[in-house]
């Protein structure tokens, strides 16, 4: 191994120049930076050896241009921040002083060395030998050339909720195409079941309805609702996803939409629980979620047609009225089946949003237990006058409340459940509480830990709220209980809960209760995020590559995250980070190419034995066997870098670009060899 | 510098997507951990090579740390699986060649889990204090002794036998 490379590197004398970074106080105040200078400016090759204020900055990069030039370097290493943030930076500078960039080695003591050390002495001891191992390793490095690949122009967005809408709509209105999937038969998302949104009040499926069907008429918008993402192969700017269409029964293409076949249905009366009503309403088996879905296709639910038998296959049995309604429209098609179909995409935009605390979990609050305890999103279909009650607040038993208590945190800042905030409880919960006031004129009191309303015209919601008279009760309630210990207690339920600014246990009767449930991640988070190669924070939601300067950008290139499914949020946030994982997407097609790491591995082909042990290691198959050389070659098109290849060679003859044996072993060696 | 207490050296292999990532994770969240760990930067656990667990001892090492992503969540499909494989067989090698099972630990590691860096490196630390210095490049001197020796043995045996057959 030693032999090849010194061939290779034409027995050239590294000329190195080292820089240490105080990044302000960051570095410096744990690392020593001048003894550190002054310790490598003594290893061998080592030309010149600084420490500066900000390597970052523009003068920090310039300097290392100049010295470049000025001291005739062949080697760079600047030992600063973590590489993952700013390692193309000085190979920018590398290169900017006539080098190639490869000829570059950062060193991580920032976030590896002095922000999580807490003995000066040590920290500056390790970061010394790390210094070291950059600059035994930056010898071993050989000029690379990046690799230019096109990009496919088109985009995908995963989720149909005013996330995915907006991000879709964005990139679709710049000329982009876009593929836009939802697993529903609607697009909409929750916020197609709010009524009104807060602080303006205005009517949530207004607002969001013409979105709604610009998206289903948009010609660079391809709609592929009740469908689903089940595979996804390739690196940025080249995507390979499967979609695996759900049959819904109906031909898309011929279905007008008329919905002359939901009268027809055989069930004279809807009897089956509304999905999109939170269950509060009935459907029939064939339905259109709600009035102003988009597409305008009705959907059958072969659980519950009587064309299909209890295994889901079709059956026969029924009259099949619908397909007699439906005419020579023809667009009914029982012979439908799962349908996988392959695009492909430059860039993903994952707005795959989230679901609301199950309330059942916290059982002393009665909810699926007693029939006045609902959750917020019921209550949205409740007052919407699209709802299941045509917008009356009733009751189930029928009856008019005349007395709500709103409790908060339902599911969040709770150890038990779960520890975040869920950001948008306290506004929806003041929002819910004017409209149920509005619309039954009933006491409505709400039971809240802190009050939580930043953002424009948040709080002087709130403080309107205090001022129609709504009841605010500081505390978190201890339990709903329909157990009577007065006589006007009698046939409510009782909200037990400890008034932390009067200072005693109180006990209000109630007619309605309303748990202002928390957002989570959706339950099938993990395996969305195995699909795309996301990684999902403690909590669950989506992890995004910076929490404050690439917020919508995730470890994988060329997928981004929009919406909830990143964390809680209102739909102003959403749409704004909608937005921007739209121009970020669009930034990386609109370049056309991406510059690839050349970290490809590559065969020595005189070394290779042909022993084929490489082969099914490879997860790409990018490693063929030539016949007629019997020796193993890589194709360089497919390598995406991983090393294993490299790492289980028992003739060493596979190399690594960047991660060459030699320069590991002399990292190795550097690591430890300063005492 | 020499006269400086002895503490245990403890060399890193992360992985670029998770591990690495996780480490910078704890960096921004200010943990705080042993310095005594060296983090060396792969692309992938897969490529680490059983040499470079060797090498690390033989340099000196007093313990080897391995970290990749979790099952299943691997940036190249499967190379944390390979990893796991090699370390199988190198962890009984190593055990075969006097190293006790403490000093070698493959963790897997998701960029979330900042926490986990520090708890691992922390508790190996803490173990590597307590086994004591390895100083397996002082053993590997021995053992190329006993080699030789063995090696100068045989010789002479062979030539009494050839003495004694001519």
């Amino acid at each position: 191994m030693e032999n090849v490379s010194q061939k290779k590197n034409g027995g050239e004398q590294p000329r190195i120049g080292f820089y240490i970074c105080h990044c302000g106080h960051n570095i410096a105040s744990m690392v020593d930076c001048a003894d550190v200078a002054k310790y490598v400016a003594q290893l061998p090759g080592v030309v010149l050896s600084k420490d500066y204020k900000y390597m970052c900055s523009d003068p920090g990069q310039e300097m290392i241009a100049k010295d470049i030039k000025e001291h005739g370097l062949n080697r760079v290493v600047v030992a600063s921040c973590s590489p993952l943030l700013h390692e193309h930076t000085f190979r920018n500078a590398t290169e900017k002083g006539g080098l190639n960039p490869f000829y570059f080695q950062m060193v991580n003591v920032r976030e590896h060395d002095s922000w999580v050390h807490t003995n000066r002495e040590d920290a500056t001891h390790k970061a010394k030998a790390l210094a070291r191992a950059a600059i035994n390793r930056v010898a071993h490095h050989k000029p690379l050339e990046t690799k230019k690949v096109p990009i496919h122009p088109d985009v995908l967005v995963v989720g149909g909720g005013i996330a995915g809408i907006h991000a879709a709509m964005t990139l679709a209105n710049a000329g982009k195409k876009v593929i836009l999937v939802e697993r529903e038969p609607t697009i909409g998302g929750h916020m197609a079941k709010f009524d009104k949104t807060f602080p303006t009040l205005d009517c949530a499926a207004c607002i969001l309805t013409p979105k709604m069907s610009e998206v289903g008429s948009h010609p660079n918008i391809r709609l592929m609702t009740y469908s689903e993402v089940v595979k996804v192969d390739g690196y940025v700017g080249n995507y390979q996803v499967t979609i695996k269409r759900k049959p819904r029964y109906v031909d898309e293409e011929l279905c007008i939409g008329c919905q002359e076949c939901i009268p027809a249905c055989v069930f004279k009366e809807p009897k089956f629980a509304d999905e999109f009503n939170e269950g509060l309403g009935k459907r029939k088996p064939i339905y259109i979620p709600f009035p102003q879905a988009t597409p305008q296709v009705v959907t059958i639910d072969p659980k519950v047609c009587l064309n299909f038998n209890k295994k889901g296959e079709v059956s026969n049995k029924c009259k099949k009225t619908c397909v007699e309604a439906c005419g020579d429209k023809n667009a009914i098609d029982f012979t439908q089946t799962e349908k996988f179909e392959e695009i492909k995409v430059g860039a993903i935009i994952v707005a795959t949003g989230f679901k609301t605390f199950d309330a059942r979990r916290i059982t002393q609050y009665g909810y699926g237990i007693y029939p006045g305890v609902y959750t917020s999103l019921e209550v949205e279909r409740l007052v919407n006058a699209a709802g299941p009650t045509g917008g009356h607040v009733v009751l189930r038993d029928g009856r008019k409340p005349e007395s709500i208590g709103i409790i908060h945190c339902v599911g969040s800042r709770d150890e038990k459940t779960n520890r975040w905030c869920s950001r948008v409880c306290c506004m929806y919960s003041l929002k819910l509480a004017h409209l149920l006031k509005e619309h039954t004129g009933a006491e409505v009191y709400n039971f809240y830990i802190d009050m939580r309303t930043p953002g424009k015209n948040y709080d002087e919601f709130y403080g309107k709220l205090l001022e129609e008279g709504v009841h605010f009760i500081r505390g978190r309630v201890g339990e709903v209980t329909d157990w009577a210990f007065t006589k006007e207690e009698e046939g409510k339920l009782v909200i037990r809960v400890e008034d932390t600014l009067a200072g005693y246990v109180r006990r209000i009767p109630v007619d309605m209760v309303v748990l202002s449930v928390g957002l989570e991640p959706q339950p099938d988070a993990q395996d969305v995020r195995r699909l795309f190669g996301m990684s999902c924070g403690g909590e669950g939601f989506f992890l995004e590559r910076h929490p404050k300067l690439a917020p919508v950008n995730t470890f994988t290139d060329g997928i981004y995250l929009a919406g909830c499914c990143q964390g809680p949020k209102d739909i102003p946030d959403t749409v704004a980070q909608a937005g921007a994982a739209a121009a970020e997407a669009m930034q990386l097609i609109d370049r056309g190419y991406i510059e690839q790491e050349p970290n490809t591995a590559f065969i020595l082909q005189d070394e290779c034995c042909g022993c084929k042990s490489c082969i099914p290691l490879c997860p790409y198959t990018a490693i063929v066997f030539d016949e007629s050389t019997q020796k193993a070659i890589i194709n360089e098109a497919l390598c995406k870098g991983c090393g294993t290849c490299v790492g289980s060679c028992p003739s060493g003859s596979i190399v690594q670009n960047l991660f060459e044996d030699d320069q590991i072993f002399s990292e190795i060696e550097g690591v430890l060899s300063y005492d | 510098m020499t006269e400086k207490k002895w503490t245990p050296r403890l060399v890193a292999f992360f992985c670029n997507w998770c591990t690495y990532t996780a480490a910078d994770l704890a960096g921004v969240s200010r943990l705080k951990y042993a310095s005594n760990v060296r983090i060396i930067r792969v692309m992938c656990s897969g490529r680490i090579d059983p040499q470079f667990v060797l090498e690390a001892f033989a340099k000196g090492a007093d313990g080897v740390l391995i970290g990749g992503c979790h099952p299943n969540d691997c940036h190249y499909v499967e190379g944390n699986y390979k990893m796991l494989r090699r370390y199988r067989l190198l962890k009984r090698m190593l055990a075969d060649m006097g190293i006790e099972p403490d000093r070698f630990r493959l963790e897997w590691i998701s960029a979330a889990e900042g926490e986990k860096v520090k708890r691992v490196v922390d508790e190996m630390v803490q173990k590597l204090t307590a086994l004591g210095p390895l100083a397996w490049d002082k053993k590997l001197e021995d053992w190329d002794r006993e080699v030789k020796a063995l090696e100068e043995h045989v010789q002479a045996q062979q030539t009494t036998k050839e003495v004694a057959n001519a």
